[in-house]
């Protein structure tokens, strides 16, 4: 029932089904983000207590939930790349961190522009910004890690190795605001409860969370093409690929 | 609408430098994303395009007579 999924361990057969699914990503992401974007700007409403400040919580939160679930997609094709020797999970790997980190970045980022009103201070050592931080610098050792080897194969498995060391994080940074004491407000959508969160503040939110994890995953599939032509650029196809792309240039040009 | 006026959108309550501020660096780290991801693929193609010349050009040199 299954064996339909195997041709798609062959590197040329994903490149062509990535390519094929990119475009319905990007035609998720782009709408809701221009909805999302204007209706969580202008036209929700302002809040009781933080006024116009809390419109930043339209990136904060969507940047911090898909910067873990990066993470977690990381993790998981971390673990089938090692333990089944997969290639192409490795791939997907180095290919979805650089945006994990851009993610987690941009969280970090507007945390500090919305704390410096709200709290006073652009930053404090709380326990959620503090392994937050630990989450962009798990990141970018994972990014230098596998850009150190020039043996791909090699650098695959030790980033993946580190993915999965740095698991022990994501649970840290999603019960932080639970187990110590912190500056940092509360779970407000996920938790076992009603969303406390008023209903117009709550659906451009969850619109922009959509728009987010749509746009990481049009570009995970894109930068895990360029994985897979550098890799592969000595292929038979990948050359037909090249030879047939500098062609169709030279014809308009 | 939350706001009454264009000026007050951009003023947002006071709080615009912060807010602006946040949506400017996150656009823009996005974009930057965005642009690396997409040069990257074309010097894939540009690299493998100039091998082939390479290797055509080395071809045609081992072809030709009366040279060592």
């Amino acid at each position: 029932m299954w064996k339909w999924l195997h041709p798609y361990a062959k590197a040329e057969k994903s490149y062509a089904l990535s390519g094929k699914l990119m475009p319905w990503f990007l035609a998720v992401a782009l709408p809701t983000f221009i909805v999302g974007m204007i209706w969580g700007l202008a036209f929700a409403p302002a809040d009781y207590q933080q006024g116009d400040s809390f419109r930043i919580i339209y990136i904060h939160v969507p940047a911090a939930m898909m910067a873990m679930g990066a993470y977690s997609t990381m993790a998981i094709a971390a673990f089938i790349g090692l333990v089944w020797q997969i290639r192409l999970a490795e791939m997907t790997v180095a290919a979805t961190a650089p945006i994990g980190a851009v993610y987690t970045f941009i969280a970090l980022f507007t945390g500090a522009a919305w704390g410096k009103p709200m709290w006073g201070a652009w930053w404090v050592w709380d326990a959620r910004l503090t392994s937050e931080l630990i989450l962009l610098f798990v990141y970018l050792g994972i990014i230098a890690l596998y850009n150190a080897f020039s043996d791909k194969v090699l650098a695959g498995r030790a980033a993946s190795i580190l993915t999965l060391v740095g698991v022990i994080n994501l649970p840290i940074i999603h019960f932080s605001v639970v187990w110590w004491n912190t500056l940092h407000q509360g779970a407000t959508i996920t938790k076992f409860d009603q969303p406390s969160m008023a209903t117009d503040m709550l659906i451009p939110l969850l619109i922009m969370i959509v728009s987010f994890a749509a746009f990481l995953g049009f570009m995970v599939l894109y930068r895990f093409r360029n994985e897979i032509l550098q890799r592969e650029s000595h292929r038979p196809w990948v050359i037909a690929l090249v030879q047939q792309s500098s062609s169709s240039v030279n014809k308009r040009g | 609408m939350a706001f009454a006026s264009w000026s007050d959108f951009i003023a947002m309550g006071g709080y615009s430098f912060y807010v602006w501020l946040a949506y400017g660096v996150s656009l823009l780290s996005v974009l930057l994303l965005v642009i690396s991801t997409v040069t990257k693929r074309k010097k894939i193609f540009k690299h493998v395009e100039q091998r082939l010349l390479r290797e055509q050009r080395i071809k045609a040199a081992e072809n030709r007579e009366g040279t060592l």
